[in-house]
């Protein structure tokens, strides 16, 4: 298992990132040395390894988030997903998401800012200037993934649209179409999906809006065309296939905060010492290992983000 | 209607078959996988695993669900029997319940070995501090006497009377499964509630059949 410990959290790649082809080479060569059941065990058993296509999106700059941490397959990624909208378990996404309309892709944009209005895909992503971004992704399950996001900075899109004084908050939700979304039939939750953060978090460097992961555009069950990824958040709050952007003065309500206030927060940041109710936060289990690893604080990226809360009681705002 | 003994050679086959057919799958399943994840290339030809990418979550989800369809499925013969006046189904009551004891004991180990792998001070405070858990481990405890007991020499050693107190626990396991479901639903799901009400609907048919027993003795002991 590998933690950061004498490493700075982040790092720039010397060269680029590795490509999952040779990770996986990489991967058969250690297979070579023909471990033991335990050590076998010890690494990663169950890593799907599907190939990859060459990346179609063109991207300016490529940065890890994750140290040295393997990043999760494509087939893992794009195949195991929570995306209530089109069924509550973990395939159906895969299974339906097929049929999501993201061409055209008009996005709301209302509230607090001067130029709200309704907006294309294009007038919000410059697609000339994509980077890639390998984060962390952890889910309140306990479970946790690396991927390889391709997109632009949160703060560079919000700022286009010039929010006043007044926005506290901003305010996202998801499109809910049941022609196109079959898990709507189901309340499960009170639909459209909704999601939000304070200013100054949306506005954090690390705040990130993704179009594709491994170099292609997103697939509906990941998000298309656009989703948030806030990486020290539990995943939920990193809500997909955004179809809506409100400027807000109060905090909003969220999902799931809505859904069982006692379980979900407003702010949900990775905390490895406030459990709740349903689960353990404690650990985790990266998809592909066999044994649990520890939860770093604010998923690893407390030396960025920790700031943000300083003074806070965040076992109060959970 | 008596059944000849091939009637009843073949529904306990075809029932056995049956309920251990989700188990058969979960494993051919688990040897794609281990195959699959060592390279061990002897499996290959038949494709690739169905238990997603968390297998161990899929895999424990998958025992539960199956653990509850079949505790319900031993709890409504009796019912059944006397709704569709087979009674000969009754007989078949105690290999189904043996076997939702088993899918429970998967369940259960699933969590210990594959979830846990055996952190005993993880496992402790999950039982105790999560509510879901603490009914679920209740549950599958009142069913330990319940499994132990099953044999006919039970039967005679315990005396009729104290081996149907015995599985009396029944009527307690039987809600305690679908509330543990109910109680780790994270949204406003279907499933643990339809649960629910075939728990509620099963107590309900066999409280109105006891009532109906006794007004029919009251009636009888008036009349003699
Ligand atoms: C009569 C006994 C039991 C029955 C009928 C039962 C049934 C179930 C069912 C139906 C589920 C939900 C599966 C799904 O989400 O599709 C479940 C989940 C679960 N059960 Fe049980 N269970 C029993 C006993 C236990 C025991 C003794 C434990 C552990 C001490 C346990 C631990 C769990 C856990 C941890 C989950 C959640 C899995 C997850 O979140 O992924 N259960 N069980």
């Amino acid at each position: 298992m590998m933690l950061l410990k004498n490493r700075k959290s982040w790092h720039i790649a010397e060269n680029q990132v590795t490509p999952e082809r040779l990770y996986l080479s990489r991967r058969q060569i250690m297979q070579g040395f023909g471990l033991g059941l335990g050590a076998a065990l010890a690494g990663p058993l169950f890593r799907a390894g599907a190939a990859y296509a060459l990346p179609n999106f063109g991207i300016a700059k490529k940065t890890n988030y994750a140290g040295d941490e393997e990043l999760n397959s494509y087939k893992d990624i794009t195949s195991y997903n929570n995306f209530y909208e089109f069924g509550v378990e973990k395939s159906d996404p895969a299974k339906y998401a097929h049929a999501l309309i993201t061409d055209p892709w008009p996005v709301e944009v209302t509230g607090h800012a001067e130029r709200t209005g309704t907006y294309s895909l294009e007038d919000l992503i410059d697609f000339n200037a994509l980077e890639e971004r390998i984060y962390r992704l952890r889910c309140v399950e306990a479970w946790s993934m690396v991927i390889p996001w391709v997109g632009v900075p949160l703060a560079g899109i919000l700022k286009k649209f010039e929010p006043t004084s007044k926005a506290k908050f901003v305010r996202f939700e998801t499109l809910a179409n049941r022609a196109q979304m079959p898990g709507l039939r189901s309340r499960v939750l009170d639909w459209p999906y909704r999601e939000g953060l304070r200013m100054d978090e949306a506005m954090h460097p690390l705040a990130f809006m993704a179009v594709g992961l491994y170099g292609k555009p997103l697939l509906g069950q990941n998000g298309a065309p656009m989703r948030l990824v806030v990486p020290w958040k539990y995943g939920f709050k990193s809500i997909k296939s955004i179809v809506s952007i409100n400027f807000v003065e109060n905090q909003p309500q969220t999902s799931w905060e809505m859904q069982n206030p006692s379980w979900y927060g407003f702010y949900s940041n990775v905390n490895p010492n406030v459990s709740r109710q349903r689960w353990s936060q404690g650990r985790e289990r990266r998809i592909g290992d066999f044994f649990k690893r520890k939860t770093l604080m604010f998923n690893g990226y407390g030396d960025q983000v920790a700031s943000l809360y300083a003074g806070m009681d965040l076992a109060k705002y959970f | 209607m008596a059944w000849t003994k091939k009637t009843r050679k073949t529904l306990k086959w075809f029932l056995w078959i049956g309920i251990s057919l989700p188990l058969l799958w979960l494993f051919y399943n688990w040897a794609l996988l281990v195959d699959e994840g060592f390279n061990l290339g002897y499996l290959t030809s038949l494709g690739f695993h169905s238990l997603t990418a968390n297998p161990i979550e899929y895999t424990n989800r998958f025992l539960g669900d199956w653990a509850l369809r079949f505790l319900l499925f031993s709890f409504a013969v009796t019912p059944m029997a006397r709704i569709f006046k087979v009674k000969q189904l009754v007989a078949y009551r105690r290999m189904i319940g043996l076997w939702a004891f088993t899918y429970v004991s998967f369940h259960l180990t699933s969590y210990i070995v594959l979830d846990q792998f055996f952190d005993w001070g993880e496992i402790w405070s999950d039982i105790l501090k999560r509510n879901y858990m603490t009914l679920g481990m209740t549950a599958f405890t009142l069913l330990i006497p319940m499994a132990v007991t099953s044999t006919k020499g039970w039967i005679k050693r315990l005396g009729a009377r104290r081996w149907k107190a015995i599985h009396k626990a029944i009527y307690v396991i039987a809600p305690l499964g679908a509330i543990h479901y109910f109680m780790m639903a994270k949204g406003n799901q279907l499933d643990p509630k339809i649960y629910i009400g075939i728990v509620v609907g099963l107590l309900g048919i066999r409280l109105w059949f006891s009532l109906q027993d006794k007004t029919k003795a009251a009636a009888g002991k008036a009349t003699a």
